[in-house]
Formats: structure tokens, sequence, C-alpha cells
């Protein structure tokens, strides 16, 4: 298979996995749909901690997830799955195509990243019951992937000198990955807020509200994915500055892409002290987290636009 | 940081009794809580932004200055303000000093408060320990002491260091004289304050760098070189403590530098290889070599290192007067312009006497004359072409005042005309054009390449990577280890069941276990502590069959 051809076929690919998922999304709002609002008992977990009797309450059977309808639920999780296989494959022979590792622009950046988000979040489904927030984290990967086909495409094509280096393997790979765990986290901590100001109205019996985790539930995996992604942020930023050490002679120069990934760094940074502040928890920390991803998505997308800096070839 | 340190300490004084030294008590805890450390990360986020929209002089001179013409209203302003060296204002650096102390000031203390708690071992078992976040009773088969070194090994297996404790605070007929006090998860803290520890150690880095640093560049055209001193530098920026003698003393001359671009494709036009072959004489008096240096592959001597920053094209021009005497032959650097190596430069040819002759010019690697004037199609050399334009009168080279050696002051100078308009001419390689009234002829013999060549030493990197690297160790057990106390009480089931006849003599004894457990720094996810406390029960079920 020579590039041309892998190129024609990775770009064949991503639309395909575009399709797929479009037919995940869909099945995902059946399920919304024609299944009845499930009524949680909010936070059942907590009564356990605070000296409640454990007999009482705490074991009733779960409420069931295994309603008819979930049928909905389970071509839509199948078909996510066979998505995200399918835009792999489309990354693998981008790569092939360009003869390097696939994140080497803007679009790269993208579907590698969609792509990593779509397995973290198939991987934290085995640990935690994320099929009924699912419809959210296919929505934004189409819109992203979409984004990624329509403004941000360029054809595959071997790199400029200045990122030919096995620092853009690591520093980006970094970045990408950290990238797709804040974005998984963004998207629970929005859900969390959703959740969180339905509970103290006291009325989560909406078919989008009931079909939610509790807004406990919501923020600890809010907190983990981030926990997840703030050392590999870290690592990127790291890994940056020494390869800008050796590429541009000083570890450090307040470039915007630099001055952005170390603001979305500090107010992660602030997001993690937060959580363990009084009077800060909960819905403030997630409101820092949130605007902690403002900061990245302007740092990917503004930056790039916006200013002209030593990151300017990331290509739009 | 110390959210609950500051939380113990007493309220502060109201005003009036308030002295300087409990001001500052107060100034100090403030600055030193969670509440003002988190006001000034949000500060210092903040407070980097305009260095991103601001054009920085130290990166980015030229556009710094492009700036402040295009925003004329704005500049006074952000003079006064330090727009254009944020990252070295005093309100900036007041804001990350702010922030470094008040780390120092809650790190500090907590490295003692876990030396401490690294040395104590965990309290006995309170006296209900139904009231854990988490607890469950295991009834198994065995004795109490039995039970007790059971679930010490359980805990011991699962990482936990376990006291036996005189178990002084159960109610009666709950427990036994002696009962595990259990704790694991140090690391979390100790990664915690390593974290801490190296942020300050990457800010000594910097500081380091900013006194003992220094950058230097050096436009080299092709074929020349230059030897490493400040005085052959175009710019230099150093550090408060930087010692020109410390600069190591080589010498280095560009005999080639090659541009390469991809010719077709999607890509086209943009740079595939920018490679200089160079000779180096470490030293005086020091054999040369050759060696190259390339885009991320710099030359490192002694610690310095040469990189290649921006390139572009040197005409070969040669004026001659009306005698066809020589009176200008140079290689002249062009300013590239555009993607495609349009480049700007000019010629100046002092004539004592004689009023001097400027000549302003146009280059372009594959140049054509479209009508929007001359265009470059292409940065790689296929079809070089030199525009010019030219002025006679006064260049003001006489007057003591540096000059731009890219431009030409023309208030005292007149264009030269040829058939009523501005003179002109578009040069290719071996081409000459005669100049009007009779001053001579200007000639493209060849074209050469130039380089800008940074030569820096980043003092303290060494310092900056080993901090950087310790805060990443330092995060990880931070955030993914669990701080978690338990707690086992054994007692025997005959004894609360004394009255009972299913324990029958010389059976088996059977012993309730209680396990109860807590997370030192709350998670809210009381489940992952209710599983470690299941396995254990197992653990010991399991220890004892």
């Amino acid at each position: 298979m020579n590039a041309d051809t892998a190129a024609y076929l990775s770009n064949v690919l991503v639309d395909a996995a575009m399709v797929v998922w479009a037919v995940a999304l869909a099945a995902f709002a059946a399920d919304l749909a024609f299944a009845s609002p499930v009524r949680h008992e909010v936070s059942r977990r907590v009564p356990v901690g605070v000296g409640a009797p454990a007999e009482s309450d705490a074991h009733e059977p779960a409420p069931s997830t295994d309603r008819p309808a979930s049928r909905w639920l389970g071509v839509g999780m199948g078909t996510l799955v066979l998505g995200t296989v399918v835009l792999g494959a489309g990354v693998l022979l981008r790569g092939i195509a360009a003869g390097r590792v696939p994140w080497g622009n803007m679009y790269e950046f993208a579907i590698t990243g969609s792509f990593l988000v779509a397995v973290a979040f198939l991987l934290l489904g085995r640990r935690y019951d994320l099929k009924t927030f699912a419809i959210w984290v296919t929505g934004v990967l189409l819109l992203t992937v979409g984004l990624a086909v329509t403004v941000l495409y360029i054809p595959a094509a071997p790199l400029v000198p200045a990122l030919r280096s096995p620092w853009l393997v690591i520093h980006v790979a970094a970045a990408t990955l950290a990238a797709a765990f804040f974005t998984l986290s963004m998207i629970a901590t929005t859900l969390y807020l959703v959740r969180d100001t339905a509970e103290r109205r006291g009325s989560t019996d909406g078919r989008l509200l009931s079909r939610l985790p509790d807004s406990a539930t919501l923020d600890r995996i809010a907190y983990r994915v981030t926990a997840f992604g703030f050392p590999i942020w870290t690592f990127a930023v790291v890994a940056g500055a020494i390869w800008a050490e050796y590429a541009w002679g000083r570890y450090w120069g307040w470039d915007p892409k630099e001055t952005w990934s170390l603001i979305t760094w500090i107010v992660y940074a602030a997001y993690l002290h937060a959580r363990t502040t009084t009077g800060w928890r909960g819905r403030k920390a997630a409101i820092i987290s949130l605007v902690a991803y403002a900061t990245l998505l302007f740092n990917f997308f503004g930056v790039n636009i916006a200013f002209v800096g030593l990151h300017s070839y990331g290509g739009v | 940081m110390t959210d609950t340190l500051t939380r113990r300490q007493p309220p502060a004084p109201q005003p009036p009794a308030m002295s300087p030294l409990e001001a500052g008590r107060w100034a100090w805890r403030q600055l030193t809580s969670m509440r003002v450390a988190l006001f000034l990360l949000f500060l210092l986020a903040v407070a980097a932004v305009p260095g991103s929209i601001v054009p920085q002089r130290e990166a980015n001179p030229l556009a710094a200055v492009d700036w402040a013409e295009r925003n004329p209203a704005l500049t006074p302003w952000a003079e006064r303000l330090g727009l254009f060296d944020v990252y070295s204002t005093p309100w900036f650096s007041a804001i990350y000093l702010l922030l470094m102390i008040s780390l120092v000031g809650c790190i500090i203390p907590r490295i003692g408060t876990h030396w401490r708690a690294l040395r104590t071992r965990p309290p006995a078992p309170p006296s209900l320990l139904t009231r854990m976040p988490g607890h469950r009773d295991a009834t198994v088969q065995g004795a109490p002491a039995e039970v007790l070194a059971a679930a010490e090994q359980a805990l011991r297996a699962r990482r936990f260091r376990v006291h036996r404790v005189a178990d002084t605070r159960a109610r009666p007929g709950t427990g036994s004289a002696t009962a595990l006090a259990a704790e694991r998860g140090y690391l979390k803290e100790t990664g915690n304050l390593l974290f801490h520890l190296s942020l300050v150690l990457i800010l000594v880095a910097v500081a380091l760098g900013s006194l003992y640093g220094y950058r230097g560049s050096v436009l080299v055209v092709e074929g020349s070189g230059f030897a490493n001193s400040p005085i052959q530098y175009d710019g230099l920026t150093a550090g408060a403590r930087f010692d020109a003698r410390d600069l190591p003393p080589f010498a280095l001359t560009v005999d080639h530098f090659v541009m390469e671009f991809e010719p077709d494709g999607p890509t086209m036009g943009s740079p595939s290889n920018f490679e200089a072959t160079v000779t180096l004489e470490p030293y005086p008096g020091a054999a040369p070599e050759q060696r190259t240096v390339r885009v991320n592959a710099p030359l490192s001597i002694d610690g310095t290192l040469v990189h290649l920053l921006n390139p572009g094209y040197a005409p070969l021009v040669t004026v001659r007067d009306a005698d066809g005497e020589v009176v200008y032959r140079q290689a002249v650097p062009f300013l590239p312009q555009d993607p495609m190596f349009t480049s700007t430069g000019v010629v100046k040819v002092p004539r004592g006497d004689e009023p001097d002759i400027g000549i302003q010019g146009i280059f372009l690697p594959t140049g054509i004359i479209g009508p929007n004037g001359p265009e470059s199609l292409f940065p790689g050399l296929g079809n070089p072409v030199l525009v010019i334009t030219a002025w006679q009168g006064d260049l003001g080279l006489d007057d003591g005042v540096t000059q731009s050696v890219y431009r030409i002051d023309t208030t005292d100078m007149t264009q030269l005309q040829a058939d009523g308009e501005p003179f002109r001419a578009a040069l290719g390689v071996g081409d000459s054009a005669q100049l009007p009234d009779g001053l001579g002829t200007v000639s493209l013999d060849a074209v050469s390449t130039w380089v800008n060549l940074q030569v820096s030493r980043n003092a303290g990197k060494e310092v900056a990577l080993a901090g950087a690297a310790l805060a990443v160790i330092g995060l990880m057990p931070t955030l993914f280890v669990r701080r978690r106390r338990v707690w086992v009480r054994v007692r025997s089931a005959s004894t609360s069941g004394a009255a009972s006849p299913t324990t029958p003599a010389g059976a088996s004894p059977v012993t309730v276990a209680t396990i109860a457990g807590l997370d030192r720094v709350a998670s809210g996810d009381t489940g992952a502590l209710d599983d470690e406390l299941a396995a254990l029960a197992a653990a010991i079920e399991k220890e004892l069959t």
C-alpha cells in the first residue's frame, strides 16, 4: 500500500467512524426517548458512612438499569466501540500515509485526541457504570471529528524540520492524552453541575436527569479523570520545555503556546487545591475545572489562530 | 497547602488590640492559607495572559516593535505597565514570589508534621468502631489471638504499618486486651511535599538562569564566520552575573548553508531541510573540525549551544562606477518577508566627496513580475530575481548614529529617475543594469545564503530539569495513594453469647473481628474503603483456614 492509498483510506475511515458514531448517538437518543425515567435514590452510598444502621436502607436492591429499552443502550455502546475501532484504523493509516506519528498538526491532533477520549471512556466504563452519559461523550466526539474533517483538515504530508524530533512523539502524545482525559473530565463536570442543580431543587425525575449517575458519583469520576490527566499534562509541559531547550536554545521563552499551557496547568492545580479546601469543594471546584478546560481549548484553537508564535506551524 | 493547620489557629484578635507582631502573624497566617494560595494561583494565571497577547520584547523583538507601530494609542500604557516585558515586571514577579512564600510557609510546617506522623503510631481504636466511615464484622474460626495475628498478616500484606495497641477504649464485651491500629499511604504526603519543594527548586533554577545565562545571536553569511565574543553578536541578552570571560573562546565558520523546500505536494514550499556545514575551532589554536548544525540538532560546545535560527538569502551585489571601477562588492543579507522568501534589503555605497548611492532591493528566489508587482512563487532558488530602485544623496553614514543595515534613511536623498519615472531594474544572476545619470552599473553576480545563529547557555537548566522530574515523581503518590487508617478489634464469640449452647466445649473457638477504617484525606469515595475492608476480612478468613 503506498502513501496515497493509505491517506485516502484514512480519510474514508475517519468519515466512516463519524457515520458509525452518528448511529451510536441516535441509539442513545432513542434510549433516552423510549426508556422510562429511572428513580434514583440520591447518594445511596452515603448513609453507610454517617452511622446509619447498615441493615435499614443501604442494601436495598439498586434500581435496575436492565429495562427492556436498554436494547437501544446496547446498540449505542456497540456502535460506539465499532466507531472507535474504525477511527483507530483511520488514525493508524494516517500515520502510515504521512510516514510518522499521526499528531503533527491540528487535524491529526483532533482525530487522535478523539480516539483517545473514546478509548479512555470505554476503559473507564469498565469501572463505573457510564452508559447513561455515553450520549454526551459521543456528542462531543462527533463534534470534534466533524470540526477536524471540515475546518482543520490538511492532507497527509511530512513534517517541517522544526517538528522532526523524537520529542514530537513524546511531547505531543502526552499533551493529546492529557487533553483526552481533561475532555472526559469536562463532560463529567458539566453533567455534575446539571445533576447537582437538579438535586438541590429536589427534582431529578426528568428523562435526562434521572438517567445520570448521582452528583457525588459524577464529581468523583470528574476528579479521578482529572487526577489522571494532570500529571500527564505536567509531563507534557516538561517534555515541551526539554524539546524547546534542544530546538530553540531555551527551555522556557513565554511563547504564547507555552504561556497558555502553563495557565491551563495553574488552573487545574487550583482545581485540585480547591477540592481540599473547605468552602470550595463541589460546585466552585467544578467551575474552576471548566475554566481550566476553556484555557485548554483556547490553547488548542485560539493560540494557533490568534497569535504568532513559535508553535504557529500547528497548521490551521 | 495547610488548610487544616490554619483552621486550627485561634481566631485573630480584633483590630484595636493588634500589635505589629500580631498583625504580622495574622498576615502570615493569611498568606499561608489555602484560600490565599488559591487566589494567588488565579492571579498568576490571569497575569500571564497579557504577555501572550502583546508580543514580548525578549521572545520576539520585531513583533513588539510592529505591535507598537500598529497601536500608537495603547503603546504608552503598555510601556507603563511593562506589557512588553510582562514576565519580568515587578507586578508579575510579586505574584509568583508571594505564591512561593505562601507555598514555603505552608510546606515547611507540614514537613515537621509529616516527620512526626511518620514516627507516631496511629491511635488506639476509638470506643465505637461503628462510627467510622467504613466498618464490618467478620466471624471466623479461631481464638482471638490467632485472629489478631492473621489480621496483622493480612494488613502487612496490604502494605499497612501495623501496631498492636492496648484496647483501652473498647466498651465492655466488645473487645479484648489487644487490638490492631494500622495506617498506610504515608507516601501521599511525602509526594505532596516533594512536589511542592520541587516547584521551589524550579524557581531557583529559573533565577540562576536569569543571573548567569546569556543568549546572543549573530548573522553569518555563507562562507564567513565569527569568533565567540559579545562584540561579534548582533544581539545579546544576558543575566546580571554574566561575565563575557566565561564565553567559550571558539571560532566558527559557516562553509555551506543549504535550504531545501518541499518541491511539490500539499505542503509545497514548506521547509524540508536547513543544514549548515561549519568549521569549528573549539579554542584558539585547536585543530579545526567540521560539524553540521540542523534545526533540532544544535551544536554543543562546552555547555554552550549553537542553534540555527532564521535563514535568508544574500545576493552578491557589485556596484561599479562610471569608469568600471568596483566601488562595492558584497553578499548582502536580505530579510525574508513571507514564506516564499520574498526578501528586502539595501546596498549602501558611500562615495566620499561625491553623493552616496543607496539601492533598495527586493529579492525573489523564484521570481515573476506579475500584475501585482514582483512576486516569489517558491522559496527555493528557481529563478532568482533582484528588483532594485536607487537613491542619491547623503546616507548619513558619517553622523555617528547607528544605522539599520536593512533600511535606508531617504530624508537627505533623492530617488534616481529614468525617462521621467523612478528608476527600476530587474536583475537575474549575471545581469547588470546601468544606473541613470552615468552613476555606474549594478550587477547581481551570485546568490548565497545567510543564517542567524543563536549562541546560548541556560545556566541552571540541569537544576530545572531535576526539579521538573521530581515534581512529576512527587505528583504520582500525591494523586494516587490513599492515606488510610484501619483498626481491628477482636472478641471471642463465646464471650458475647456466654449463655449460648451453640459453642460446645472442645469445638474450635469462634471470634468476631470488627474491622473499621477511615481515609485520612476525605475523598468522598466510601465505596473504595468498603471494598478494602471486605478484602481484608476475606484475607483474614483465608489466613485461618
